[in-house]
């Protein structure tokens, strides 16, 4: 029998939900042995495309072949015996149990006489360690998963898919928290993967990633397939023209905004706990933007947290207008003035079962208390979803659950949420994570819109390009210390990558 | 399409349609449960569980949970009884109380609730110890508190009887003629009661609070909420209206004991996770938990009425508690 072009052939798969067509027969034919690269914006169907390989969702139409033969996926557990693995973008440990129980839960080795069976936790610790070597993962079987990094995690999930035997891996967003050494790990174990002959679908918003390691890159955009080109004959502006359908010619918005009289004046600000930040000191204007950047640990999130009272301070002031003030918590910086977008949109942000419009109005309750306590829900609502609308968020209506928007049209409720309480310094902490390139130019724009308009904004950012592209002033952390603070006109990424990792 | 359509108004209106068919099941059985009185019946019944489900509606829906629902209505039912027993009564709980406005026990026994209620938040919120637990101590120590009080001199724990007539005929037993049908003055504070909470739950910012603590406190404290204070008013009211739940109760029995309320907090959390309080906080609606409450009374009336065996009522309200919370978690799992 010849061997077979394709591991995967997912043929003119559709999927419709109530007035989507999620997939329009969408096509994605994968090589044994390659990384395959599936690229598009969040909304473009790549989530519902791997969610029907994996057996969560029933395409409506088209077939899926797998080694040349059709096969049907009723749920994830046959998708899993069928050598189909997902690494999933959040990963859900049994934190409190150890690495090998972790790796084989639910089919332990067992040893014993007939129905008398007892944990084989001596094979299970060799099992492990053969699969760990064969991966070149360095992973004792017995520590304790809860204090694993995420990128050991991460590890420790492709070990698991890969003993299942699975010959397809999927993997959503892999990189999206791991440090540069940990990408260059996960790298190294994607690689050897390949040559084993499996099959990897990596998702990724990363170009320079995806240039890397993949051998192909599909692309989508709106329920349908673009393409299917080789990762060589690809470029980062093409895969963009592609996934959004138009020539980007600025990745960001014409800027016009001018920085005006200082606003915020923090000095010596430092934290109570030894290993976070310490003696920071800088000025923000009127209509500055100011980017931190810094590697991961740089401390840049504590730093911007305690600003917004969320987290203490030992020593060091902050002055408002010249105007010392004492921020203890989010509700007296709401009062000063101040807004932020936390960086775990799902775990800080977002009130996952609440509708649209009540996750944007939670903030600027206030403004709408009449005496006797009584809440003017019609001005609530007009003035609220106004501001949803007036940032293009894509929902059906306001009154959908948050929990059903892309990552992008989230993160802009959430801006309209801070956006209405008409704050004149903004906190955004990596404001387009995870989103995908044309909701990300949409939210650069509104910076961009917001300091024209006056208001101050400190952007952490931990890309290189978006920093330099939308900063006025990039301040530049490492461990819990300001390295520098680095001029729009001096900026690059050679410099801030100096600083960033001076010590 | 279509089916799609009638699917989704089913799940989204499960419980109403549950009650109609219980209603219509046991109507099959015996139409004269369609009569006036089993309908009037039922809704007594559940007027002084509706209160109180709707207190422990509060704190579900911030994610958390009360135990100590059912001892807080025991001790003010004790509370308030002890000060409204007529004068020429033999055992007094104090024989030398004169004739008081009766609005004053009332106030006092809503004021002890509240204030347990609000001893529960300050744990919750200010020491942090799970809802679970904090309010397992509270039903503990409530209820050793109104054994105390109980067993004071001269009453040394005995029953407290001989309740004013005009007490118990308000808060109790009385009705009044609407329309030519006479309503239970009770089902009337149900009302009023459930239009209150439908109001702070919609209209204030207390209760757009409310969801946002239960739907993600971690991002209720991120967008400027005090989620500490907001959890101590929360609790407060909630411990209110067990306060008047106890007074309710006292009128409609004529008396009080130390073991009043025992075991109300599981039913009212029970009625509230039928009509689709969701136990992991962020959901909620008071036309749900007044159904929910509804539903049980009308199982427990209903089939009492038809002759079912108070066994077989148990496995059925049983069977309905699981039933309902698995229904609504494959909602929500089919919407991740």
């Amino acid at each position: 029998m010849p061997q077979n072009e394709y591991v995967l052939e997912m043929n003119n798969i559709v999927k419709e939900f109530p007035g989507v067509k999620a997939l329009n027969q969408v096509t994605l034919q994968v090589r044994p042995g390659s990384v395959h690269a599936l690229m598009g914006e969040n909304g473009a169907g790549k989530s519902t495309l791997m969610k029907c390989l994996f057996g969560i969702y029933s395409p409506d139409g088209g077939e899926i072949i797998l080694e040349g033969k059709p096969v049907v996926i009723p749920n994830s557990k046959i998708a899993l015996s069928l050598g189909i693995s997902m690494i999933h973008q959040e990963l859900h440990p049994v934190p409190y149990r150890n690495v090998m129980e972790n790796l084989w839960l639910g089919r332990f080795p067992t040893r014993g006489f007939g129905p008398i069976q007892f944990i084989d936790h001596r094979k299970m610790a060799q099992d492990t360690r053969d699969l760990f070597r064969g991966l070149d993962i360095d992973l004792s079987p017995d520590t304790m998963v809860h204090s694993l990094s995420v990128s050991k995690v991460q590890s420790l999930e492709i070990a698991k898919a890969v003993s299942f035997q699975s010959r397809i891996i999927v993997m959503d967003e892999p990189t999206s928290s791991l440090t540069d050494v940990e990408v260059e790990q996960l790298f190294r174990i994607i690689r050897g993967l390949r040559e084993q002959g499996v099959a990897i679908i990596y998702i990724s918003h990363k170009m320079e990633e995806i240039l890397r390691i993949s051998d192909e890159v599909t692309i989508m955009r709106d329920g349908n397939k673009i393409g299917t080109w080789p990762a060589a004959d690809l470029t980062t502006d093409l895969i963009i023209s592609k996934m959004v359908g138009r020539d980007l010619t600025n990745r960001y918005p014409e800027r016009e905004h001018v920085p005006g009289e200082v606003l915020l004046q923090v000095k010596g600000l430092t934290s109570p706990l030894p290993k976070s930040f310490k003696d920071i000191s800088f000025d923000l204007r009127r209509g500055e933007i100011l980017g931190i950047g810094g590697l991961v640990g740089a401390q840049r999130t504590e730093l911007i947290e305690a600003l917004f009272g969320l987290r203490e301070i030992e020593s060091g002031s902050i002055r408002m207008n010249g105007q010392q003030v004492q921020i203890k918590s989010p509700e007296v910086a709401k009062k000063h003035g101040m807004a932020l977008l936390t960086e775990e949109r799902r775990v800080t942000g977002i009130f996952p079962v609440l509708s649209v419009h009540e996750n944007a109005a939670i903030a600027n309750i206030d403004k709408y208390q009449r005496p006797y306590l009584l809440l003017n829900e019609k001005k609530k609502r007009v003035d609220v979803d106004a501001m949803v609308e007036k940032l293009r968020t894509k929902t059906p209506s306001t009154k959908e659950l948050i929990m059903n928007l892309s990552g992008g049209n989230q993160q802009k409720v959430l801006l309209a949420r801070w956006l209405l309480t008409e704050p004149e310094i903004l906190l955004l902490d990596e404001p387009t994570r995870g989103i995908d390139v044309g909701a990300k130019y949409e939210i650069y724009s509104i910076i961009v819109e917001l300091a024209k308009q006056g208001k101050s904004i400190i952007m952490i950012s931990s890309e290189m390009p978006e920093l330099i592209g939308m900063s006025d002033r990039i301040l530049v952390m490492c461990e819990g210390k300001l390295t520098g603070i680095v001029d729009r006109e001096q900026a690059s990424e050679e410099e801030i990558m100096r600083l960033a990792a001076q010590h | 399409m279509e089916t799609k359509r009638i699917q989704s108004f089913i799940s989204q209106n499960a419980i109403y349609i549950v009650l109609v068919l219980l209603i219509v099941a046991i109507a099959i059985y015996d139409p004269s449960f369609l009569g006036l009185n089993p309908l009037r019946d039922v809704l007594n019944q559940s007027s002084t569980r509706i209160i109180i489900a709707l207190g422990v509606a509060f704190i579900l829906i911030t994610g958390g949970t009360d135990l100590s629902a059912g001892r807080i209505v025991g001790l003010t039912a004790v509370v308030s009884a002890s000060m409204l027993q007529v004068t020429d009564y033999s055992r007094r709980f104090f024989p030398n109380l004169g004739e008081i406005n009766f609005l004053l026990p009332i106030g006092l026994a809503i004021l002890v609730g509240l204030i347990f209620g609000l001893i529960n938040g300050v744990i919750v919120a200010k020491f942090k110890v799970p809802p679970f637990i904090a309010t397992l101590g509270t039903m503990v120590a409530v209820y050793g508190v109104n054994s105390l009080y109980f067993d004071m001199d001269p009453n040394n724990s005995q029953p407290i009887g001989g309740l004013r007539r005009d007490f118990t005929k308000i808060f109790g037993t009385g009705s009044f003629g609407f329309g030519g049908v006479s309503i239970p003055n009770i089902v009337l504070i149900a009302i009023i009661v459930s239009i209150f909470v439908w109001v702070v739950f919609n209209k204030t910012k207390l209760g757009k609070n409310m969801y946002a603590i239960g739907g993600n406190q971690q991002a209720a404290k991120v967008s400027g909420i005090n989620v500490g204070r907001n959890l101590i008013y929360i609790y407060s009211i909630a411990g209110a209206l067990y306060g008047l739940a106890g007074v309710l109760e006292a009128a409609r029995t004529g008396g009080a004991t130390n073991n009043y309320g025992n075991m109300y907090e599981l039913d009212a959390i029970a009625a509230c996770v039928v009509g689709g309080v969701s136990t992991t906080g962020g959901i909620g609606t008071v036309p749900g938990v007044v159904t929910g409450v509804l539903i049980f009374t009308v199982i427990n009336y209903g089939l009492t009425f038809i002759g079912v065996s108070p066994y077989w009522q148990l496995i059925i309200k049983g069977s309905i508690i699981v039933a309902a919370v698995a229904f609504d978690m494959r909602k929500y799992a089919a919407k991740r």
